[in-house]
């Protein structure tokens, strides 16, 4: 299966939402305003946001007004292309060849989807014949530990670590000497999944950050913030405040094979431009796919 | 938790303070602040239109009570609709029958099952029962070991789930252990999964047929978005939950979510989720949550305490009174009475949204002890002096502040503010006079 299939697989059902939506309701007459209803309708219903939303309903109409959408595909098509756009500044693929080792460290809210994100990274870049090494720093939440390291040994990969409740920044420190030493390709780093809210958890994700680059200069070199789909508008506020934190520079968007469909993106792209890395479309290890705005609009329309 | 839709909310109330009726035309603007309040807080789209379509119909042509402002009808009416979504009294949880009962967990990946039951069986020990966890996560790395170690922690049981990999047989196997320990409730915690990949609900079905649970509750994360409609439903529909439990609360979320799962299954939010320590679960309280979402909670309080203490028959006395422009010092000092009943100028200001930004910038006390001397002034004349207070000259307004303890000065300024007042009622009276006594007497 091609990536876009796997996309478009994720989004089928998003897909077909929007599409018989607008299809029904200007089934069998010309193209008037309450087709411009249903797209907002559809674009709310996504999670987009009310400001995003609006911004591409009045770009559709004055295509409109202009006289370019006659049909449906006009609309499905122009809405593509408008979110193509905003889309497209996000576009750009994580390149971990630049360093050695190439230090990744993820974050973001409990239950993200962060530690199955790491293990599907990991493979990835196995499979492109690199050195990965993994550093245990979810010390706080119970068995988080064994998590990765049951990862660690499917995918044969050595895990740095110490006992659950032990200092974060330690281990991190810990992993980047052990990389460094050991001539390691990329090294990532788990982290606990923390609520944005909570000042003193980001004290100690700065810390860690910290401890990593005064052990290697640039490290971390990809700060990776993993979001939930099925989030809502609560996901701009988290990315907004883990950036504003933390200096987030690329992001994945996980569990996008459900019914959610992670709209959040859209307003994200518009005001933060943190690039997408990764989109997760499902739980095998090869369902962590590289984000491409072009296949992403065409398989959400 | 929703601090940012009670922002939004206390600012369209704000625009529709101040008007005189509740029409289609001067709640529009509300309406949609409110929409946009919702939509933001994730409430979803569909909830939402339902939701506002049913408060403009009650809004609409709404009785306004004397001592309500419209703008204070129009909160009761949405703050009325909320509590009716998100149904009226907390329902507890269900664990009566004979042991062992169950209580089985279910939800997507990610949303706080496991630490979940963590909680709960700290609840239920609380309660006086004897719990048991049983981890059937056969699937995530480790999660068998997370509520293993969650146990250890809070020192409950746990059943040894390792070596299964069979949900159903844990299950099986638990409940004999239960039964053979004396541990009376079955908290079953089980993996994660999309509500659309049917082979894995069918595997929670089977554990639910042999289980026969008591409590099935779906776990959902409360910052989730739209979707939250989709996922409740459809495991309402294949599991027929028992209720909700809504996690991650303790954060920034505006947990629209809360508004749109009770809407699709109608099914009570029975606990939420407010932080990470293991004995922070909750009981919902759904009028708590309306209020919260609205912020106005205690507007309500004021509202109903108003509406009990305002004789309505005495504000209409008034009313004709104000409009004959026959309102006296006795009448004055009735409204002061009233208004001491429903508590100090603080207690009944901070229940005003949006006041405790300004608390620190008035002197209460002081303000209270402005009222109490206006109170003792009047009450120092005589009956006539209060129904005509043009009589009050020189010497009686010496004998008046000398009866009050005050200053012939404060004598002076209570009848130029009185007549003063009384000026500006003429003014008025031709306009609607609704609510303005209370207004009056607030300046």
């Amino acid at each position: 299966m091609g990536i876009f299939d796997k996309i478009k697989n994720g989004l089928t059902r998003t897909r077909e939402q929007i599409l018989t939506r607008i299809e029904w309701a200007v089934k069998g007459r010309a193209i008037d305003e309450s087709a411009f209803d249903e797209v907002e309708e559809a674009l709310l219903l996504s999670d987009a946001g009310i400001e995003i939303t609006e911004i591409l309903v009045r770009a559709l109409k004055d295509r409109w007004k202009r006289g370019q959408i006659n049909s449906v595909d006009d609309i499905k098509r122009g809405l593509a292309e408008e979110v193509e756009k905003i889309l497209r500044t996000v576009e750009s693929p994580l390149d971990v060849t630049g360093n050695t080792p190439f230090v990744i460290l993820t974050l973001g809210v409990n239950g993200a989807g962060k530690t199955t994100t790491i293990a599907k990274l990991a493979k990835l870049y196995k499979d492109m014949g690199k050195t990965v090494l993994f550093g245990a720093c979810d010390t706080f939440r119970a068995a988080a530990i064994e998590q990765i390291e049951v990862w660690a040994k499917r995918l044969d990969i050595d895990v740095i670590k110490q006992k659950e409740g032990s200092d974060p920044a330690a281990v991190a420190y810990d992993a980047t000497r052990a990389a460094h030493a050991r001539g390691i390709d990329v090294l990532i780093l788990d982290t606990a999944g923390r609520l944005h809210t909570k000042s003193n958890l980001m004290e100690e994700m700065k810390k860690i950050k910290r401890v990593t680059g005064k052990e290697l200069q640039g490290a971390p070199h990809e700060t990776l913030l993993v979001v939930d789909a099925t989030n809502g508008q609560n996901a701009i506020v988290q990315t907004k405040t883990f950036n504003d934190a933390l200096g987030v520079t690329g992001m994945v968007i996980t569990k996008l094979d459900g019914t959610a469909k992670g709209g959040f993106i859209l307003p994200i792209a518009r005001s933060l431009k943190i690039p997408i890395r990764f989109v997760g479309v499902g739980e095998q290890f090869d369902d962590l796919i590289p984000f491409r705005a072009q296949e992403f609009s065409k398989a959400l329309f | 938790m929703f601090e940012k839709l009670q922002e939004r909310l206390e600012a369209t109330f704000k625009k529709i303070r101040g008007h005189g009726k509740l029409t289609e035309d001067n709640i529009k603007d509300s309406l949609r602040e409110v929409r946009i309040a919702l939509l933001e807080a994730d409430v979803n789209y569909k909830v939402a239109k339902d939701f506002l379509e049913r408060v403009k119909e009650k809004a609409i042509g709404g009785e306004v009570l004397t001592s309500i402002t419209p703008g204070q009808l129009f909160v009761r009416i949405v703050y009325d609709e909320l509590c009716e979504l998100l149904g009226k009294v907390n329902k507890p949880l269900d664990v009566s029958g004979s042991p062992p009962v169950s209580v089985m967990l279910v939800g997507l990946q990610g949303s706080g099952k496991t630490t979940t039951a963590g909680k709960l069986a700290i609840f239920l020990k609380k309660k006086g029962r004897r719990p048991l966890l049983v981890p059937s996560d056969v699937y995530r790395p480790a999660a068998i070991e997370q509520l293993t170690k969650i146990g250890s922690q809070i020192n409950m049981p746990v059943f040894s789930s390792k070596g299964f990999d069979d949900p159903l047989k844990i299950c099986v196997e638990a409940k004999a252990y239960a039964m053979k320990n004396g541990l009376d409730t079955l908290i079953v915690d089980t993996a994660g999964r999309l509500h659309i990949d049917e082979e894995m609900i069918q595997e929670l079905i089977d554990q639910k047929r042999y289980l026969n649970p008591k409590e099935t509750l779906l776990v959902l994360d409360a910052m989730t978005g739209q979707d939250a409609v989709n996922i409740a439903k459809t495991f309402d529909e294949k599991l027929n939950v028992d209720g909700i439990v809504l996690t991650k609360l303790d954060g920034d979320t505006r947990g629209g979510a809360a508004i749109s799962i009770k809407a699709v299954t109608g099914k009570p939010i029975k606990f939420i989720g407010v932080g990470e320590k293991l004995d922070t679960l909750e009981p919902f309280h759904p009028e708590r949550m309306a209020s919260r979402i609205l912020g106005m909670g205690d507007v309500i309080s004021l509202v109903e305490k108003a509406q009990d203490i305002f004789d309505e028959k005495k504000a209409r006395e008034l009313e004709k009174k104000l409009r004959k422009d026959e309102f006296t010092l006795e009448d004055f000092r009735d409204q002061i009475k009233q208004m001491k009943k429903l508590g100090s100028i603080e207690s009944i200001l901070s229940m005003v949204p949006g006041f405790n930004k300004f608390k620190g910038m008035i002197n209460f006390s002081e303000a209270e002890k402005e009222i109490k001397k206006i109170e003792a002034i009047i009450n120092s004349m005589t009956p006539k002096e209060r129904l005509y207070p043009h009589i009050i000259d020189g010497s009686r307004r010496l004998r008046i502040s000398k009866g009050s303890g005050t200053k012939v000065q404060d004598v002076n300024e209570l009848l130029r503010r009185y007549l003063e007042t009384k000026k500006m009622i003429k003014k008025f009276a031709k306009g609607g006079m609704k609510g303005f006594p209370k207004e009056l007497m607030m300046r």
